[in-house]
Formats: C-alpha cells, sequence, structure tokens
C-alpha cells in the first residue's frame, strides 16, 4: 500500500483491526482491516449487502450498529469508544447514502449549528449568521448551487441529486480529516456526479483522507484512488492499486467470490 | 339549583342589568341563544366530539359574569410583554374594553378596530354588527357558542372597508386577570366581529392572556368575513394563565378569490378547547390554517378543526403540529367537507406530534366527508417521540445530543412560524416559542 498524495507514506489517520458488527443480531462485518493514511484516497468497492454501508456507518457511529469484536483507531485513538458527535468534532465526516431530512429546520441553520459545535470544540469563536453566509459563499458557487438552498429546510423536497449535493456542501463547509463518503455517486445524472467528484478533489490535502464507498467505477475516472479494496461477505478480500477498479469494471465481482471462498 | 338553572338565572340579572338598552335584535339573538344553551346543556365525553375533552372543570364550577374592567387593570409592562408590536390595539381586560390602555394609532381614515359594545350602538358599524354578529359561528348547535352568545356584551370590532391596505397588523387583547373575583372564580364571553371588505387587506392578531394564576374561565367567539378578493390573515395567540380554562370559536367565511391564513399558536391555559370552522363560500377561494400547540405539565389542549368546502376551484391547507411534553395531552381533529359540486377542491391537512415524555398523549383523527368526484385530497397524520434517525444525523454532524433534541424539537414549531406571513409578527411568535421550548 502506498500513498502517493505526498509522496511518500503519511502518517496513519484510520486503522481497522479485525472489525466485526451486527445488525439486529445479524452479523454483517465478519473481520474488516484497513489502514488509512494522510494525504490518501481509498475507494471501497463491492457488491450490494457486502457491508460496505455498513463499515460507513459504524465509523460514523450509527447506534443500530453493534460492534462485536476488534478495533477503530483514529488518530491513535479509540474511535468506537466516542459519541457521534465527538467523532465528527474531531474530524470524521460521513456522507450520507440516504441523507435525512428535517423539517422546519433550514439548510442555513443546520450548517452554521454544525459549524459551531465543530469550531466550538476547536476553541474558536462561533460565527454569526452574516459572518457565516459570507464564508459560505464560495462553497456553494463551487456545487453550482445559489442561495436559495440556504433558506430551505434540511433534505425536506430535495431531489436525490440535490441531497447528495447537500451532503458534498455538508464536507465542504465542515472540512474533515476523514471523509467516508456513502455511495454518494448513486443516483447521480453525469453533470451531478462531476461537479461532487470535482469538489471532492480539490479538498484533497496533504494532511486529509478519503475513503470512498461506492458500487461503480465511474466515480473513479475523476478521483483517482491510491488504493481500491473489495469488500465481500464482509471482509476485505482484495487491495490494489487503482487498476483493480478498472478490472472490477470488466470482470464484476463473481470472480472474486469465487477467489475468496477458495482462499 | 342545578347547573343549567344556574345560568339561566344569571342570564335574567345579566338582561336586566347589563345588558339593558342592547338594539332588539341583539335581544332577540341573547334569548334564542340561552335557550338553545338550556336545551343542549354542557357537552359530556360520551358525545364523540368531546370524547378526549371533559368540561367537568367547567361545568363543576360557578362562575361569576364580569361586569366591568376589575381594577387594578394591568400595567404597560403587561401589555408590552403580550403585545407583539407598538401598532394600533384594542384591550379588553376580563371581556369588557378598556379605552385607557386601547390605541388607535396609524389607523388609515374609514378602518375602524373598536369595541363592539360601542359598534353596535353606532349606525353604520351597527348595521354592519347586525348584518353579520352570531349569523356564522353556529350557536345552535354548540352549547359555549350559545352561552357566548347569551351573554354577548362586548369584545373587538373590526372593520376595513373596501380596498384598503393595512400596513401594520391590528392587535386585539384580551387580558383575564387570572385572579377569583370576592365570590369566586369568574368568566368572561368576549365576542368579536371580523369584516374585511372587498379586495382589502389586513392582519389580526389576536391574543388572550391571563395575568394571575388562578382559576378563570374564557367562553370566547370570533367570527370573521373575508370579502371578495380580500386578503386576511389571523395570528391567534392563546396564553392563558396556568388555571386558566378556555372554550373558543373561530369561525371564517370566505368569499369568491378571497385568501385567508389563520395562524394558531397554543401555549397556555389548563384546558383548552378550540373550535374552528371555515367556510370556503365562494369560488377560488384559498386558505391556510396554520397551528402550533406547546403543552407541558398537565395542560390540554383539544382543537377541533373544520374546513367547508361549499364551492368549487377552493384550496385549503391545513398544518396543525404539537410538541407535548411531561403529562401533556394534545387532541386534534380535523374535518374535511367538500359539499356536492365543490369540483376542483385542492385540500391538505397534515397533524404532527412530537412526545417529549412517556406520559405525554396526542389524540389526531382526520376526517374526510367528500360528495364531490374531482378532487384532491390528503391527509396525513403522526405521533411519537423524536426520530433518532434525524438525531443521529445531526449529531454525526456535531451536535451534541441535547442540541440535536433542542433543534429537531424547535423543527416542529418553525414549521409551522414560517407560514406566517408578516415578518415582525412571526419573529414575535418565533421568541415565545423559542422562549417555551428553553
Amino acid at each position: 500500500m502506498t500513498g502517493k498524495g505526498n509522496g511518500e507514506a503519511g502518517k496513519v489517520l484510520l486503522a481497522v483491526r479485525d472489525l466485526h458488527a451486527s445488525v439486529e443480531g445479524r452479523e454483517i462485518l465478519k473481520g474488516v482491516d484497513l489502514t488509512v493514511r494522510v494525504g490518501e484516497v481509498h475507494a471501497i468497492m463491492g457488491p450490494n449487502g457486502s457491508g460496505k454501508s455498513t463499515l460507513a456507518q459504524v465509523l460514523a457511529g450509527h447506534p443500530a450498529y453493534t460492534v462485536t469484536a476488534g478495533q477503530v483507531l483514529y488518530e491513535g485513538r479509540d474511535l468506537l469508544a466516542m459519541a457521534p458527535e465527538e467523532r465528527a468534532r474531531e474530524g470524521v465526516f460521513l456522507a450520507f447514502q440516504y441523507p435525512v431530512a428535517i423539517r422546519g429546520i433550514t439548510n442555513a441553520y443546520f450548517l452554521r449549528s454544525a459549524v459551531n459545535a465543530i469550531r466550538k470544540h476547536r476553541g474558536q469563536e462561533e460565527l454569526g449568521p452574516v459572518e457565516f453566509m459570507d464564508a459560505l459563499e464560495e462553497k456553494l458557487r463551487v456545487i453550482g448551487w445559489d442561495s436559495s438552498y440556504l433558506t430551505r429546510p434540511v433534505n425536506e423536497g430535495f431531489s436525490g441529486g440535490e441531497k447528495k449535493r447537500n451532503e458534498i456542501l455538508q464536507l465542504a463547509v465542515l472540512d474533515p480529516k476523514l471523509a467516508i463518503l456513502d455511495e454518494t455517486d448513486s443516483g447521480l445524472d453525469i453533470d451531478a456526479l462531476k461537479t461532487v467528484a470535482q469538489t471532492v478533489d480539490k479538498l484533497r490535502r496533504p494532511d486529509n483522507a478519503t475513503v470512498l464507498v461506492t458500487h461503480y467505477y465511474r466515480i473513479l475516472t475523476h478521483i483517482q484512488p491510491d488504493v481500491v479494496h473489495v469488500l465481500a461477505a464482509g471482509r476485505i478480500v482484495k487491495s490494489g492499486g487503482k487498476d483493480l477498479a478498472l478490472e472490477l469494471e470488466e470482470k464484476g465481482y463473481d470472480w472474486l467470490r469465487t477467489e475468496a471462498a477458495v482462499a | 339549583m342545578n347547573v343549567i338553572d344556574r345560568y339561566l338565572a344569571d342570564f335574567e340579572a345579566f338582561a336586566g342589568n347589563g345588558a339593558s338598552g342592547a338594539p332588539t335584535w341583539l335581544t332577540q339573538i341573547r334569548q334564542g341563544a340561552i335557550a338553545r344553551f338550556a336545551e343542549l346543556g354542557f357537552p359530556t365525553t360520551k358525545q364523540e366530539e368531546w370524547r378526549f375533552t371533559s368540561v367537568a372543570p367547567i361545568a363543576d364550577r360557578r362562575f361569576l359574569l364580569e361586569h366591568a374592567p376589575r381594577s387594578p387593570l394591568p400595567a404597560p409592562s403587561d401589555l408590552e410583554r403580550l403585545c407583539v408590536g407598538v401598532g394600533p390595539r384594542v384591550v379588553f381586560v376580563n371581556g369588557r374594553h378598556a379605552p385607557g390602555l386601547s390605541s388607535g394609532a396609524a389607523l388609515p381614515a374609514g378602518v375602524q378596530a373598536t369595541s363592539l359594545a360601542a359598534a353596535i350602538g353606532n349606525g353604520v358599524s351597527g348595521d354592519l354588527a347586525r348584518e353579520h354578529l352570531a349569523r356564522h359561528a353556529g350557536w345552535h348547535d354548540s352549547a359555549f357558542a350559545a352561552l357566548n352568545t347569551a351573554f354577548l356584551a362586548d369584545g373587538a370590532f373590526v372593520h376595513v372597508p373596501a380596498g384598503v391596505t393595512l400596513e401594520q397588523p391590528l392587535e386585539v387583547l384580551f387580558l383575564s386577570s387570572g385572579r377569583p373575583g370576592a365570590d369566586g372564580p369568574t368568566v368572561s364571553h368576549p365576542r368579536s366581529l371580523f369584516v374585511i371588505e372587498r379586495g382589502a387587506e389586513a392582519a389580526v392578531v389576536e391574543t388572550y392572556a391571563g395575568l394571575g394564576d388562578g382559576v378563570y374561565w374564557t367562553n370566547a367567539v370570533t367570527e370573521i368575513v373575508v370579502r371578495e378578493g380580500a386578503r386576511a390573515e389571523l395570528y391567534r395567540v392563546q396564553r392563558e394563565g396556568p388555571q386558566g380554562l378556555q372554550i373558543a370559536t373561530t369561525h371564517s367565511r370566505q368569499e369568491r378569490d378571497s385568501f385567508l391564513g389563520v395562524h394558531v399558536l397554543t401555549l397556555g391555559a389548563a384546558l383548552a378547547r378550540h373550535d374552528i370552522t371555515t367556510v370556503l363560500a365562494g369560488a377560488g377561494a384559498e386558505l391556510i390554517l396554520n397551528g402550533l400547540y406547546l403543552l407541558s405539565a398537565a395542560q390540554h389542549a383539544d382543537h377541533h378543526t373544520v374546513i367547508d368546502h361549499a364551492q368549487p376551484h377552493c384550496a385549503s391547507h391545513e398544518y396543525f403540529n404539537g410538541v407535548l411534553a411531561e403529562r401533556a395531552h394534545g387532541v386534534f381533529n380535523g374535518r374535511i367537507v367538500v359539499r356536492p359540486g365543490a369540483q376542483r377542491t385542492d385540500s391538505k391537512q397534515t397533524n404532527n406530534n412530537l412526545l417529549l415524555s412517556t406520559e405525554a398523549r396526542a389524540d389526531s383523527q382526520p376526517q374526510l366527508e367528500i360528495y364531490a368526484d374531482d378532487v384532491k385530497c390528503t391527509h396525513g397524520s403522526t405521533v411519537g417521540p423524536i426520530d433518532e434517525t434525524q438525531l443521529y444525523y445531526l449529531r454525526s454532524r456535531g451536535l451534541s445530543a441535547e442540541a440535536a433534541r433542542s433543534i429537531l424539537t424547535y423543527g416542529f414549531g418553525a414549521e409551522i412560524l414560517d407560514r406566517m406571513r408578516r415578518p415582525a409578527v412571526r419573529e414575535r411568535l418565533d421568541r415565545l416559542v423559542r422562549e417555551r421550548l428553553a
């Protein structure tokens, strides 16, 4: 595994060791190992039901999932011991596959509350509505939105594509160290996909990392991953460079299932 | 003496004393209404419409009628706290007009905002009162509206002439001292009439508030007439005292191509029942019926709404949200009637209730009666605690569980507040909601 983001292997940001997790008594993750270093972009691919979204949600702290074994270290700290809000404040961000709508709360209010919760944690001064809007303007432009999206209730009545863009807007505004994108590319048309990919690409820095959970190859033509993993039946069965993604695009996932079964 | 006889005796005393000098038409209405009340009696929980709301705290007590505002009058600071703005206002104390607290500042020529008692005695407005008063709110099938009509003496009278636009909202404030009189708790029967003429535009803020924490009863009726092409908004704020009892009827009638927004904010009273009946009586009329109840302790509030689509091509949008904490009980009953011939009706109703404790309770009942075939009617209601998925979503963005809960709770209120069109009123009520939820 190499990190080409800054030319040499950076320090480890996320270390997942033998992670087992279940939901409603059913084991979904059956021993996941994953190491993400700063400056890297990882793609986690795999067939439906392989546990990709579960892995993403467990990392963000979804209360419905129970970790039954294993360990996750984030910047050397026990991530699993942290509440979802602590993880967010420490720089973990999950772009939801199915973003949640919230009635009555405007997108602007929501975003500002999130930014201020994180700023407060960092010992920074909280932003007032006007300062916040100024800071937001450029980020809106990047994702191709006008401010009308800010006065609408969070994700309420948003199309699938709008919800995904809204996740990316949050990503841009919150500027996390570890961004996990859970199938942000599904359900997007070509233009929306390009916008999302460009935004994510622009946010790449030597001191942060991105984990793209995806079912499809196409987003990887816009964001070059350093490492591609294949998750099948709750375990990472193969890891490789970006060529692996291309191979998956051509051959599908079935050959890996056979390989995993043999191994 | 049984309950009914007591009210009959009170009526005799009232008719012979406080109500003397009334025009014959009014005397006749009052007499009809007291007779009807005697027939109906107080409702019981055996009646479908009153299944969830017991009026025993009213029926089992003796309430004395107030004849004049009791001193000391409310202080200016009370008014400041209870008014949403500094515009024109008409103030009533224990159901009677308090001219010294009222202000007619900045009213455009021809606009009347005054006491109903004064209006009835005046030639032109007297004719208007006669034309509309007790013609809309159905006292024939409501014991409480009948009782209010029997004891009809004073309340607010608002008349906005054709084509006039009122920039500032008009405020009507009904204050109850909330202190029992020498002989026990008191009742007032405020009666209001708002007539918005053809093409006129106006907003009225109607506030009911209690100043003390004693037992009292407010039995209010308001009739609203929105004439052809007029645009009106009613903001109805209920902030009765903690032991206050309120029964209220709001009845609106809309003519062709008119718009009416009725915004209800229910915060106070130990027991509150509000019957809202809106009649879309002219083609092309549009109604927004938008309400929020925030209850805690052992508060009980029951909103019964009827939207009567009597004519074709009308639209009604009804949204009621409830936030219920501690042992509070919210009741919502929303009836939508689409009359034969009311084609192309577009009607939408939602009632969402947030339960903040396991002892809080909400009952939600939609009732659709549709007698036309080319209509669009939808309804939906929810009752439940804070949504775990929403909570997690907010926490995953760095908000504490407590902050996330508070935002989600406020969202229930904000959704309703956002539909209020007058920014100054909305902001004031928004502050009230935030204070209440804090």
